[in-house]
């Protein structure tokens, strides 16, 4: 062992009290410290998740993200120009040519795509009326892009491919109204009137908005409904990996036209708001190990000062200034590796206790877990705070012992 | 033949509001293996000499040479190396690390420098601690031991390098007559032996073992000897 490692545990020993305080704090620190970042970081991948996994990676709406320069504006870009007796071709909106585009993205990689008609509709049944989104999707393709099925409490989309009239629709709905699976329901479209439509699976998000208002059918069936032949006005696009939607998204919306929008920009606010959101948390974090670190300078300072004979004595024995510095450096190190070790322990099992709390948030029936990110990369985060606490918190006494001069010391001895 | 240790009219001058000269324009030279005293009233400047003899301090003007090498252009770090491996010192109160056990304190020096494998260290400071009594106290701590047994210790820690000179503060400032005796033995033993030693000391009767006496008043060698009955 180098003799300066060995003074410096000798110093540690020799002041077990402050030396015990400050290895609590660091401890508590970095047990904080991973707690808090495990919980905010758990609560964010949470969300992430289920915003990935519940929205399309990537949806192109049937809409163009800057409208289409007319040739007038081209030939007089400068002019105010009239046009006469032009009048406009009649055409139901959608995605012209859907079935080419959607080749063209599938001959991507790495992404599964489905066709939507999206449009809006109102159900009747018993006299009660309750408008809701209808989607007309192809069952095999929605299995692909969709969590719709995971969600399935009775039926499936296999049983909606079988049955032309059938819808899918949520357990809040089917409770409004009653309904059970087989049960049949008036849908009423403003465009082509109403139909009776049969039950053929009902699904439940847990999202008590998306289970009273969205509604599935057959692409054909809701093309029919909403009177747009052949149209559809959505793709859903799930990629294997999402983080890569905003890329692709862009390849698509250059290759076919169409406004492509990946969740990343979706969600643009809302990421934001988590970015900002982590700096306050690790902010906030790191100050406990900042405060924690004071208890290092004190214990290491308070040896500086009771031991300067011993560092006047060891200087003129032929000790070097780093060796002064060394010695008090390991000893922040020491407490910083100790305290950190008794840390990680510790948030360890901080993070067990809070991953078994069991929640029932309002309006959720299920009890849900506090969501608890396991990510090592934390750990090292919160292990190279703490030795840069440490180590700086050390650094300051450490230095102070280095310059003191023997001479000064030894001639005001007693 | 050339000294081991010369001092070129150092002079050691105190800054801060009261500026003193500490040491003034001194010159001497020690010979290999001379026994010398350095005498003088109290704030004469003997332990600021012997603090520039022993590269501890460094002189304002002059030079001090270490065995023919001239140490004023000698940065911190080479200062503390010669310290290391060529001197040792022994303080009034005796200095020892109060939580190492006697042979750890001895082994200190020996263990910085790093000349002696760990075993060989640990023979050399038992048998240093033999020389002086004191082998039988080596797992003991300090606070265990008598003032004459601490600084029989530190006697030893100073020679555990080998050191060319060993330069000793009022070695016996805080001993009765039977350590102080004892302590003056032992230092005449080591000269007798080839040791080269400087003491600063006020003790006439320790100073009647040294070889030579260096009177010092007001930070000036006097030649003639004390200037006072």
């Amino acid at each position: 062992m180098p003799v300066q490692l060995e003074i410096a545990l000798t110093h540690l020993l020799r002041h077990r009290r402050s030396t015990l305080v400050s290895l609590t704090g660091i401890a508590l620190g970095v047990a904080f410290f991973l707690a808090v970042s495990a919980l905010m970081r758990g609560s964010e991948q949470d969300f992430l998740r289920r915003l990935v996994d519940n929205n399309p990676h990537i949806t192109v709406f049937d809409q163009y993200r800057a409208p289409h320069v007319q040739p007038a504006q081209l030939r007089w870009p400068d002019a105010l120009v009239a046009v006469s007796n032009v009048k406009p071709q009649a055409e139901s909106r959608g995605i012209r040519g859907y079935r080419g585009k959607l080749e063209d993205i599938e001959a991507l990689p790495g992404l599964r795509v489905a066709p939507v008609l999206h449009g809006s509709a109102v159900l009747t049944f018993a006299g009660q009326q309750h408008g809701v989104s209808l989607s007309g999707v192809v069952p095999q393709r929605m299995k692909a892009v969709s969590t719709i099925e995971q969600h399935m409490v009775a039926g499936s989309l296999d049983e909606l491919a079988a049955t032309p009239n059938g819808l899918i629709i949520g357990q809040g709905l089917a409770d409004k109204f009653g309904l059970r699976m087989g049960g049949t329901i008036n849908v009423v479209s403003t465009e082509a009137g109403s139909r009776t439509m049969k039950v053929v699976g009902i699904f439940r998000t847990g999202n008590a908005a998306y289970d009273e208002l969205e509604t599935f059918t057959l692409l054909k069936r809701a093309q029919v409904l909403l009177q747009r032949p052949n149209r559809v006005n959505r793709f859903i696009i799930q990629l294997t990996d999402p983080h890569r939607a905003r890329d692709v998204a862009a390849v698509i919306e250059h290759g076919i036209g169409y406004k492509a929008v990946s969740w990343i920009e979706a969600s643009e606010d809302l990421l934001s708001v988590l970015l900002v959101r982590n700096i306050i948390m690790y902010s906030v974090v790191s100050a406990i190990l900042v405060v924690a670190s004071f208890g290092i300078y004190n214990t290491i300072f308070t040896i500086v000062v009771e031991k300067t004979r011993d560092i006047a004595i060891l200087k003129s024995m032929g000790f070097r200034r780093a060796d002064m510095r060394q010695i008090f450096l390991w000893q922040g190190l020491i407490i910083g590796l100790l305290g950190s070790a008794a840390g990680l322990l510790l948030g360890y099992g901080l993070m067990r206790a809070l991953a078994a709390i069991e929640l029932k948030p309002p309006g959720v029936s299920e009890l849900v877990h506090l969501p608890v990110w396991w990510g090592a990369d934390q750990y090292l985060l919160a292990l190279g705070f703490a030795m840069v606490s440490c180590l700086g918190a050390a650094y300051l006494p450490a230095d102070k012992a280095s310059r003191l001069r023997p001479v000064d010391i030894l001639r005001g001895a007693t | 033949m050339t000294p081991i240790l010369r001092a070129e009219r150092v002079t050691r001058r105190l800054g801060g509001e009261v500026p003193a000269i500490l040491v003034d324009d001194v010159s001497l030279d020690v010979a290999r293996g001379e026994f010398i005293c350095i005498m003088g009233p109290s704030g004469s400047g003997k332990s600021s000499l012997l603090y520039l003899l022993g590269l501890l301090d460094v002189p304002d003007a002059g030079s001090v040479w270490l065995d023919g090498d001239d140490t004023t252009r000698c940065n911190d770090d080479q200062l503390a190396a010669l310290r290391l491996s060529r001197l040792g010192f022994v303080f009034q109160f005796h200095f020892l690390l109060a939580e190492f056990t006697v042979l750890q304190n001895v082994m200190l020096p020996m263990r910085r420098l790093g000349r002696r494998q760990p075993e060989a260290a640990r023979e050399h400071a038992m048998h240093l601690l033999d020389q002086f009594g004191m082998a039988a106290h080596a797992a003991k701590m300090p606070a265990q031991l008598s003032g004459g047994q601490r600084q029989r210790v530190a006697i030893a820690r100073a020679l555990a390098n080998d050191p060319l000179l060993i330069l000793a503060d009022e070695p016996t400032g805080n001993l009765d007559t039977a350590a102080t005796l004892n302590v003056r033995q032992i230092l005449r033993g080591l000269a007798d032996a080839g040791q080269t030693v400087v003491a600063v000391t006020h003790d006439t009767g320790f100073a009647g073992a040294a070889d030579r006496r260096i009177w010092l008043v007001d930070g000036k060698i006097v030649p003639d000897g004390p200037p006072f009955p």
